[in-house]
């Protein structure tokens, strides 16, 4: 139990980054993740790298763009209505393949909303959110410790396929406080690649755009696009389940609302009703065919979210008895409790 | 064994410092810990609360429904909360700002508190009032912990800590 450390998820997720080797942070303050902004205008001075607080969302996504484009590990992170001021940024950071980290602590919307918890940003997330033919990686952790873990590999994988991470929070997980290990810092450098923009000093100059005017360039770039999102897809899924090998009654919920339904599966339990929980980790890629297995004999299946029925639409799509599905969550900030996900479900 | 938690009060009087204490000394004493505070449009005056589980398990959902402890320190807190308290559960009732109630661990904490010479102590002789009836951490493990939290304050604060620590422990009733 050494070394373990009491923190919040906002300071998870700054610390993980940290330790992940990111040395460039923009961002514009909102609640509920402003420990974000907090710690890391004083750690990244500790730490010989970049905090600026930008004028806004817009500038902050930028800032990473322009930080990425020279090989460099950054990121941002706002809440929802921030995330959507965004969204033309990652949709120009997917063009032209730079490596990004992004989090996203959810509250109520749409609009200003209110600044209480939810999970109404799924679609936004996995479905696109800004334009084109694109797609993020999406982690939604569950414990203060996913924070760190997936924030932490969450630069590497980015580098990999040159792809945007996004990570999924919540207010909830963003001001909770659990015990936490944090990793070892990585010694990070700087990309070696053929694309980074670095000087072109005794090499051809390099670069790098989201136009193309050409014709079949576009679809060219977008099915080499494509390629490496299959690739992704393969490999990085992840995804857990609980007490699902013998379940009649199958949960699926992400994120923090899943910590419910885990409960909410010890209790259904007690009172003799067989029930399991999938949880995808991975929002995107979405680990359909493991769910499609899993669901195969059950009897029921309740998605459970924090908002009016996001990710119930992918759990009808990857299971082959669409019709056992139901969905039980509250919107605009409201927090299911396990009796009442309890109730529903037996 | 799994101990569910609710402190509540006025913002200022300290409900999140306990709140976070209590879970760091869970934390040291080798426990699995959820903290989870009221966040938002809170200030000083208004409410403020926070939920802490303490478990040998790990722990599923951070929220509480049923408490097993509720500390009240004030009466719209009590009037809030008492309803949620499990049977054979506990409340603290800080008899300075709320009524007493047959029971409950009563203690004039904020009287106390002033006698000691700082209001916002308050908070630390309410938690020493209630290990003194259930010692759901041990009070050494906390009396250890106080160092830790207060690093890097004056001398006179860890003392002051103390002094409400142990009067809350000898004023429970």
């Amino acid at each position: 139990m050494k070394n373990k450390e009491l923190v919040c998820g906002n300071i998870a997720f700054s610390e993980a980054a940290i330790r992940g080797g990111c040395r460039y942070y923009y961002g514009y303050p909102i609640t509920p993740q402003n420990e974000v902004t907090s710690y890391m205008s004083s750690r990244m001075d500790e730490v010989g790298g970049v905090f600026l607080q930008a004028e806004s969302e817009i500038a902050s996504i930028n800032m990473v763009f322009g930080a990425a484009l020279t090989g460099a590990r950054a990121m941002t992170s706002s809440s929802s209505p921030g995330i959507s001021l965004m969204q033309e940024g990652i949709s120009y950071l997917a063009a032209c393949e730079l490596p990004a980290v992004i989090a996203n602590v959810m509250r109520g919307g749409p609009g200003l909303g209110n600044i209480a918890p939810a999970q109404s940003d799924y679609f936004q997330a996995v479905k696109g959110g800004g334009h084109g033919d694109y797609r993020l990686i999406v982690y939604a952790p569950s414990t203060v410790q996913e924070v760190v873990d997936y924030t932490y590999k969450s630069f590497s994988v980015a580098e990999k396929y040159r792809m945007q991470v996004m990570i999924l929070m919540d207010g909830l997980l963003g001001q909770m406080m659990e015990p936490v290990v944090f990793p070892e810092m990585v010694e990070f450098k700087g990309i070696k690649s053929d694309w980074s923009i670095t000087g072109c000093k005794g090499r051809a100059p390099r670069l790098v755009r989201s136009l193309f005017l050409g014709r079949g360039v576009l679809e060219d770039h977008n099915k080499k696009l494509q390629e490496k999102y299959k690739k992704a897809e393969e490999t990085e899924l992840k995804y857990e389940t609980y007490k699902t090998e013998d379940a009649e009654v199958l949960l699926t919920s992400f994120g923090i609302c899943a910590r419910f339904c885990r409960k909410a599966v010890d209790l259904l339990r007690e009172k003799g009703v067989a029930a399991g929980l999938f949880r995808p980790v991975t929002l995107w890629p979405f680990p359909g065919d493991k769910l499609f297995k899993v669901a195969e004999n059950v009897k029921k299946i309740v998605c459970v979210e924090m908002n009016a029925g996001q990710m119930v639409e992918d759990v009808r799509l990857s299971v082959s008895n669409p019709e056992k599905v139901s969905f039980f969550g509250r919107t605009g900030g409201g927090i299911p409790s396990v009796s009442k996900i309890v109730e529903f479900a037996k | 064994m799994e101990e569910r938690i609710v402190i509540s009060g006025f913002g200022g009087q300290g409900i999140i410092a306990l709140g976070k204490f209590i879970a760091l000394t869970a934390m040291n004493s080798d426990k699995h810990v959820t903290y989870l505070p009221s966040y938002g449009a809170e200030v000083r005056g208004g409410t403020a609360n926070c939920q802490i589980i303490i478990s040998d398990e790990e722990i599923a959902s951070p929220c509480i429904e049923d408490m097993d402890i509720l500390i009240a320190m004030n009466q719209p807190s009590f009037d809030r909360f008492c309803g949620n308290v499990v049977t054979g559960g506990l409340i603290v009732v800080n008899t300075s700002l709320a009524a007493a109630k047959p029971g409950a661990v009563n203690i004039p904490a904020t009287e106390i508190a002033v006698s000691l010479g700082e209001k916002k102590i308050a908070n630390v002789v309410a938690l020493g009032a209630l290990l003194a009836r259930e010692e759901f951490l041990s009070v050494k493990d906390i009396k250890d912990a106080l160092p830790v939290v207060l690093k890097g304050r004056c001398e006179k604060i860890l003392r002051l800590n103390v002094q409400a620590l142990n009067a809350g422990l000898r004023n429970s009733e």
